[in-house]
């Protein structure tokens, strides 16, 4: 498909002060896998009064329809159906812990939900609950620690949360924990937990406030990514769509090498770089992107100078994982902002990429149309 | 059917990358089905027959897709580093060549490494393409490429890249030319990103859900010096699948297979395999479930450049498709 | 049904392995048709039995899902006349040497799991623990007559008696899962003269040790509005860590994690403190490693609860299981039946 210049679509949203305060909202609470009610709620309150149907399914995924207008666009559409059934899908769940065991004196062992490395959690503040009970994950002194067991690396059987002593009755096994880190600015970046992937629960909050107007949105806020892709699977058999993007976040692992004697070693796994735009994905561990998204994707970037990058290919995965292989199968791709140290306390990202990334997914959606399946994949 | 097991090895189709292969397949198997189409992943379905009274839907499934890999960084100097594309081995990968589907070719060098005695991981490995900068390389982040490595024909044994699972393709289209009546109304599904996660056959049974389906893959075996204990032998017959790490055959479906085999006096083997999975496993788990099993050709060297196969085997499980299928299923 | 003890000894001297469930399942729906208004088998195996409710149609269904099937080992190959094996479900095969099997060819044999004299193993595996391909099954015929009958592929099953270790404790094989088998069973004979006003689906599962197909399957085609897997779980024991298990005769487990819907875990919650029947929370923060996993994101998705049984020794042929345990898991499971009305779905909006 060539760039068609003389589209002329509707400009995007803004991703202004508003956006900013929605994600800063949306970061700050706590909705680790299974347990997804806080951001939940935020979701509900912003999509109600802007769309058509909202539903929320046996899994606490939140569903949004919302038709779309006319036939204004796609404008030299040959296909029969003048408005596309598009599915975006971003999770609101986050990766955190559980608590599993009391062992008294306000002491809980606990199990991570989610990808989380062990040696990320020591000395971090945490909170526990709904009550946002604060507690901490401690370290022994280093004063009792022997030199050698300095060289250790930290097990998650050693850690605890600890709420403090005569507090124990204000948590209790089975309650969910996450980091305490309160969102920040830092210039022209974000500092926050949970980035991954309340930027996708921000833009899709954005989008289905002000929806690109040729196709008819199918938003799904989804739980239980971070413990195997599980709400978007059963959101896309309900919404059964024709295509489908998942909105998320993807590491920006582009930190500096280490230096040898002939020179820096070349950073050849960096997965995204920071600041070089929207990442769009090819390949991960969970999907091998349709084609012609992709095409579709890089193409509408460089028609309207948009900034991107392509994801390196590798492995790790998104929701496109799992919607792509519901019922006959179903065309997906995903687009994420670029973040650092995600799935730690405190996750940094570019401001400018999520402004990007959003531009791009609006005018890719808004010049969407049912030419791009006259091609086989 | 040499000729057509060649030409089928010799055309790229790696996991999610199978457009040139779907062509070849669908310029066989048009003028032979009654109806013939793709699916939005990709999955070539060619349908035969109606089913009679005592007939049933009935699905067969053979992968197009092969391992492959996919570029994930060009470097200063001109040289690619990749992701393997499903389960390439990096053993297998020093020394070889790969072909690009947009042309380009490559060899695969190594890093120097520290311990030369546990042989490389797959991100000390890199493709040479010849060239000396990252402007003049003539490949791109997300290039696919195949591993190359020609034909050779044997005799009764054949060996290539990619007889997992050409030879299944190859297999289902010569059971669709010699079939010549069936009760059964029998969709021939060549599928898409088997090696990646048993991807297409999902949406295919799913698409589909038939009364029974059978998948028609390669297996291992245990007959090379010091190999791994299994009684599956190169040229001992097809193989019937007991079970894989991803599937326990249905028992009647393995009852009726193995009756169908003695009655036709066809050679046969019995495949437990402990690791692997085939597009069988998506099609019993498929909708309320599906009776299904696996028809298995014993392959040596798979995931390597050079599969090994042996030609009666191949030839016999044509026969015991054909068998199979023309006949009222009788599951017990 | 005869009684509980009787009928679960039964139940775990009757062979069902993994995809291989006909033998038991046929036990299961003798007992079972008495108690149902009708029973079916699923294309993967799995029975059904339904016991119709009286509310109007189209009438919301509950689904019971225990599996039947059971871990054991299949035949590989030949070696002079013993057998070579792999599992069947997850073995440790520090356990095998010395077990007492069945071998299930042209007819059973009695068999033993033997582990060669270290100077015959593998180099390797000297010193170290011997890996299932190392071990061999005996089943003391000539080399000739084992591979005229025996073939690859044949099952083998445990073949140790039930053990009677009071009136309230039993040990053997296979307790994981037909002790909730039992329970099941026990709920639908204390529902017997009830009336319900859903449709009760009680389910005896397949291949849940190996791909959670079963389950997976039968909720697809039964769509139940409520799906509950009852499963055994780690009961506390010698050797195993106290914060990962739950005191044998001390009640059910309700889990508690992402597989669960959270208010149908609170309507089990109070219905156990109602009947004060002793529970334990268990905390299941990934996988529940039950049916549920599978049922829960069954086509649109469905509201899934687990329900556990503590065990001891799980997945060795000396499990231990407490009868008391099991009448309390069925008793909860029927009350929880009898309570659903045209009201509950409402508890469950998030």
């Amino acid at each position: 498909m060539m760039p068609d210049q003389e589209l002329d679509t509707p400009a995007p949203p803004e991703i202004g002060e508003a956006q900013l305060a929605l994600l800063e909202r949306l970061c700050n609470a706590c909705a680790v896998s299974g347990d997804e009610g806080e951001v939940r709620k935020i979701v509900l309150e912003e999509v109600r009064p802007h769309a058509g149907q909202v539903t929320v399914d046996a899994l606490g995924n939140v569903l949004v329809s919302k038709t779309g207008q006319g036939e204004m666009i796609p404008r030299k559409s040959t296909a029969g159906q003048a408005r596309l059934r598009v599915m975006l899908a971003a999770h609101m769940d986050e990766v955190g812990f559980m608590l599993t065991d009391d062992e008294g004196e306000g002491i809980f062992r606990f199990d991570t939900v989610g990808g989380l490395d062990a040696a990320q959690l020591v000395g971090k503040p945490v909170y526990i609950g709904k009550e946002h009970v604060p507690g901490v994950i401690g370290a022994r002194p280093i004063h009792l620690t022997t030199r050698d067991e300095l060289t250790q690396k930290i097990t998650l059987e050693s850690l605890r949360i600890d709420v403090g002593p005569g507090n124990g009755g204000k948590a209790h096994i089975g309650d969910r924990a996450t980091f305490a880190t309160q969102f920040a600015r830092l210039g022209p970046s974000l500092l926050a937990k949970a980035l991954d992937d309340r930027f996708g629960v921000a833009s899709l909050i954005t989008l289905v406030q002000q929806p690109p107007p040729n196709i008819d949105l199918l938003a799904a806020f989804t739980v239980q990514e971070e413990v195997g892709l599980r709400g978007a699977r059963v959101a896309a058999y309900s919404f059964d769509p024709q295509v489908a993007f998942a909105l998320d976040c993807t590491p920006a692992n582009d930190l500096p090498p280490w230096e040898t004697d002939e020179g820096r070693i070349e950073n050849t796994r960096y997965n995204t770089r920071l600041g070089a735009g929207p990442a769009i994905y090819l390949a991960d561990s969970s999907t091998l992107s349709d084609p012609r998204l992709a095409r579709h994707l890089v193409q509408t970037a460089e028609a309207l100078g948009i900034p991107y990058q392509l994801r390196q290919p590798g492995g790790g995965g998104t929701d496109a994982g799992a919607i792509h292989k519901q019922r006959l199968g179903i065309p997906s791709i995903s687009l994420s902002v670029p973040g650092r140290y995600l799935h730690t306390a405190a996750g940094i990202a570019r401001l400018d990429d999520w402004k990007n990334t959003f531009a791009l997914i609006y005018h890719a959606l808004s010049r969407l149309s049912p030419d791009l399946f006259a091609l086989e994949r | 059917m040499k000729a057509l097991i060649q030409k089928l090895v010799e055309t790229d189709g790696p996991s999610g990358y199978e457009t040139n292969l779907r062509s070849l397949v669908r310029s066989q198997v048009e003028p032979l089905a009654d109806q013939v189409w793709v699916d939005n992943l990709g999955n070539l379905f060619a349908r035969k027959g109606k089913a009679e009274a005592n007939g049933l839907k009935i699905m067969l499934a053979a992968h197009m897709d092969e391992i492959g890999l996919m570029v994930t960084h060009i470097d200063q100097a001109g040289f690619a580093r990749f992701m393997p594309l499903g389960g390439v081995r990096a053993q297998n990968c020093p020394g070889g060549r790969v072909h690009f589907l947009n042309g380009a070719r490559g060899v695969i060098g190594v890093e120097k490494l520290d311990d030369p005695g546990k042989g490389p991981a797959i991100d000390q490995l890199f493709i040479d393409l010849g060239a000396s900068s990252r402007e003049d390389c003539p490949v791109k982040v997300g290039d696919v490429a195949a591993f190359e490595r020609p034909f050779i024909d044997m005799g009764s044994r054949l060996v290539s890249k990619a007889m997992d699972d050409r030879i299944g393709v190859a297999v289902l289209i010569e059971t669709l030319r010699g079939l010549k009546s069936s009760p059964h109304e029998i969709d021939f599904v060549f599928s898409v990103q088997e090696e990646v996660g048993i991807r297409g056959a999902t949406t295919a049974a799913f698409g589909l859900d038939p009364d029974l389906g059978l998948a028609v893959d390669v297996t291992s075996n245990g007959d090379t010096p010091k190999g791994t204990k299994m009684d599956v032998h190169l040229g001992k017959g097809p193989a019937i699948k007991v079970r894989d790490a991803g599937m326990i055959s249905d028992p009647r479906v393995v009852a009726w297979m193995i009756k169908t085999a003695r009655q036709a006096e066809i050679p046969y083997q019995l495949e437990v395999l402990e690791m692997g999975g085939t597009d069988a496993r998506a099609i019993q788990l498929t909708h309320a479930g599906v009776p299904a099993g696996c028809l298995s050709i014993p392959c040596r060297y798979v995931h390597s450049p050079s599969e090994m196969v042996d030609f009666n085997d191949v030839q016999h499980a044509v026969r015991l498709l054909i068998a199979l299928l023309s006949q009222p299923v009788g599951l017990e | 049904m005869p009684d509980l003890q009787s009928f679960l000894k039964t139940l775990i001297s009757t062979s069902g392995l993994s995809g291989h469930e006909a033998p038991v399942r046929c036990l299961i729906e003798a007992a079972w048709q008495p108690l149902v208004d009708e029973t079916a088998i699923s294309r993967l195996g799995s029975l059904h039995g339904l016991k119709r409710g009286s509310g109007p149609e189209p009438r919301p269904g509950l689904l019971l899902a225990a599996h039947m099937d059971a871990i054991g080992m299949m035949v590989t190959g030949h070696s002079d006349g013993l057998l070579r094996v792999t599992e069947i479900g997850g073995l440790d095969p520090r356990v095998l040497p010395g077990q007492l099997v069945t071998v299930h060819g042209r007819q059973d044999f009695p068999g033993v799991v033997v582990q060669p004299p270290s100077h015959l193993l593998p180099p390797e595996v000297s010193g170290k623990t011997a890996p299932l391909e190392t071990l061999l099954v005996d089943i003391g015929l000539l080399p000739e007559q084992a591979t005229q009958e025996v073939q690859v592929g044949d099952l083998v099953s445990f073949a140790q008696p039930p053990i009677e270790l009071s009136d309230d404790l039993l040990a053997g094989h296979s307790l994981d899962n037909r002790a909730s088998v039992a329970a099941v069973t026990h709920c639908l004979e204390l529902l017997q003269g009830r009336s319900l006003q859903w449709d009760l689906w009680a389910v005896a599962s397949t291949q849940e040790e190996e791909t959670l197909g079963g389950a997976l399957t039968s909720a697809f085609a039964l769509r139940p509005a409520l799906a509950v897997a009852i499963d055994v779980t780690f009961g506390a024991g010698p050797g195993s860590p106290s914060h990962k298990t739950f005191p044998l005769g001390g009640g059910i487990t309700l889990g508690w994690g992402p597989n669960i819907h959270p208010a149908l875990f609170n309507a089990f919650k109070e219905l156990a403190e109602r009947l004060e029947i002793p529970y334990k929370l268990e905390a299941m923060p990934h996988h529940s490693g039950t049916d549920a996993y599978a049922m829960q994101v069954v086509a649109e998705g469905l509201p899934t609860m687990v329900v556990s049984i503590p065990l001891r020794y799980m997945h060795t042929p000396v499990e231990m299981v407490s009868l008391k345990d099991i009448r309390r898991a069925g008793r909860l499971l029927a009350e929880f039946a009898a309570l659903l009305d045209d009201k509950f779905m409402e508890k469950l909006a998030w």
